[in-house]
């Protein structure tokens, strides 16, 4: 069930350039579904920002009733976000959108999870919901430059993990495509949160395997009523279009027109 | 007695909070979050005679202390409408407002003759100020002849009362509301968007896909509160006044402007519960200000 929770921060700090993790305590965790679903964060209690900011959860502790978010502060609001303190409350709404689904790759089988910069996060969560019922994950972390790089060492601890940059300061250089070709199509399923571009790219290199990729678009209400989030489908495809925020933000591939 | 209730052309309102059109869809994702029999009336999402997919993305930008739209009258169609969304709202106890929309005269009295047969729907609100639309929408509402004709039209056709929306992108929005009022409307719905445009920084293009969008949320409400103070004097139908309603401060300033009713819009999608939470707080504000019955402040503005 989506709720409106006033959430306690119990930690916040910066693990790479721009990149900051938050921690937040309160009974929304409990609601929470599957990896994947996002926040609706009200950065301050003023109309100034006005809307609130989409953030996906990046790992859930449902025993310590904590979740964690990590999000770019780049634009005014999440540079607010970005100074809230242990201690301070914020306004989020949810657990909303459907998440990836855990249950498509079975115990025994290969899933292999691609990252691109702050599509990275809820792949966290994903990766340890796979691995717990003892699917084998492979993960490719795609980033800008290694100051921009967070969570390997986390990843790592899950499965195989390869980490891409753009200028090659770390990892191998070039986009997640090129470690891509390397690992080749022995796997079950590929799960994929990032730019456009890179999930056009990884939607045609894997045509024909079983995906499930999570969009981004400018959103409005995040719940549906707005129509601001809506993605073309691509034909025969159930709906003519859908809403990225309530329909997603994850699809099965092949279903939004990239 | 219910202090709030107000009664209306079609509509006995137990309060005077409603969610605005395009601010609310058909309803479903706001009844998941709370009861919608609370709500004075909703005013459903543009209809169209036909389905229409809307305009391309992005289509909202974040503006100070607002935000540009321009979706598009998306919507499932008069058919879609019909089977699809105002049954399920039957279950609440709640007067429905089917906003209608078109490209010309005969789609809105096709659609307003047809979904005005709706048994939960109690008014019409003629939409002829959508900004985001390349026909119909604003055309209708700039020129009051057109307005006028448009209103008669659709007036024949409705089995119940017919509301106008009108446009603040007018030189004069008290020629056009008297326009509509001579055309036979039962009352006036206002304001729609204003249109606007925000430029991308590092490009300098529109943010906007549609290049302008509408705007709304709390840097439009005093435009909106002079227009209402403007109009309520100039005509005898009574007014759904609109425009950065997020508080129930607002409500007071609407009706005391000359508002008969007051519809909640952007501040939905910033807090979902925005309305029932207005209407809670109403009884305490009336008696904050010493008023016993909410009519009493209708107006006020007005008064010597």
């Amino acid at each position: 069930m989506i709720i409106q929770d006033r959430m306690t921060v119990t930690s916040q700090q910066q693990i790479a350039h721009n990149i900051f993790e938050m921690k937040l305590n309160g009974k929304l965790v409990g609601e929470i579904t599957s990896p994947g679903q996002f926040v609706h964060i009200r950065v301050s209690d003023s109309f100034e920002p006005l809307l609130r900011r989409p953030i996906s959860i990046a790992s859930i502790d449902q025993d310590a009733g904590e979740m964690t978010i990590i999000y770019r502060a780049e634009g005014r609001g999440t540079t607010i976000l970005s100074q809230r303190r242990a201690g301070d409350e914020v306004d989020v709404l949810g657990p909303l959108g459907n998440g990836f689904p855990v249950e498509e790759t079975a115990t025994g089988e290969t899933a292999i999870l691609i990252g691109g910069g702050i599509g990275v996060p809820p792949l966290y969560e994903l990766s340890k919901q796979l691995t717990a019922k003892g699917v084998k994950c492979t993960h490719v972390l795609g980033f800008q430059s290694k100051d921009a790089v967070f969570y390997e060492e986390e990843f790592s601890k899950l499965g195989e993990t390869h980490i891409v940059t753009v200028d090659g300061s770390r990892g191998t250089a070039g986009f997640v495509t090129t470690v891509m070709e390397e690992l080749g199509n022995e796997f079950s399923t590929y799960y994929s949160c990032g730019p456009m571009p890179m999930l056009e790219a990884i939607e045609k290199m894997y045509a024909g395997k079983k995906g499930f990729l999570s969009f981004e678009q400018r959103m409005g209400c995040g719940i549906g009523a707005c129509f601001a989030c809506v993605c073309q489908t691509t034909e025969g495809s159930e709906k003519a279009y859908i809403k990225v925020c309530s329909d997603g933000p994850v699809f099965p591939a092949g279903v939004v027109a990239i | 007695m219910n202090r709030l209730s107000i009664e209306l052309p079609g509509l006995s309102l137990k309060n005077p909070i409603m969610p605005a059109s395009g601010c609310f869809g058909f309803g479903k994702e706001y009844g998941q979050l709370y009861d919608l029999s609370l709500l004075g009336a909703i005013m459903i999402k543009s209809t169209t005679l036909e389905m229409r997919l809307g305009n391309p993305t992005p289509r909202v930008a974040e503006t100070a202390s607002g935000m540009l739209n321009a979706i598009g009258l998306q919507n499932p169609g008069l058919k879609g409408v019909l089977e699809g969304e105002l049954p399920w709202l039957e279950q609440f106890d709640v007067p429905i407002i089917a906003n209608v929309a078109g490209t010309e005269t005969a789609d809105y009295v096709e659609v307003a003759k047809m979904i005005s047969q709706a048994p939960n729907v109690k008014a019409l609100e003629l939409n002829i100020s959508c900004p985001n639309v390349k026909c119909g929408g604003i055309t209708f509402g700039t020129d009051p002849e057109i307005a006028k004709e448009l209103t008669r039209a659709v007036k024949e056709v409705s089995s119940v009362p017919v509301y106008v929306k009108l446009s603040p992108n007018v030189t004069t929005i008290v020629e056009i509301a008297q326009a509509v009022e001579a055309g036979g409307a039962d009352g006036i719905t206002m304001i729609n968007t204003l249109i606007g445009m925000r430029l991308d920084q590092k490009t300098g293009r529109p943010v906007i896909a549609n290049g302008t969008g509408g705007l709304s949320g709390p840097a439009v409400k005093p435009v909106a509160i002079r227009m209402v103070y403007e109009v309520s004097k100039a005509v005898n139908i009574p007014i759904i006044g609109m425009g950065g309603v997020t508080e129930v401060a607002d409500i007071i300033d609407f009706m005391s402007a000359g508002a008969s009713a007051v519809a909640v819009g952007t501040a939905n999608f910033v807090n979902p519960f925005v309305c029932p939470q207005i209407i809670e707080q109403l009884p305490a504000k009336l008696d904050e200000l010493g008023i016993n019955h909410i009519s009493e402040l209708i107006g006020r503005s007005h008064r010597l």
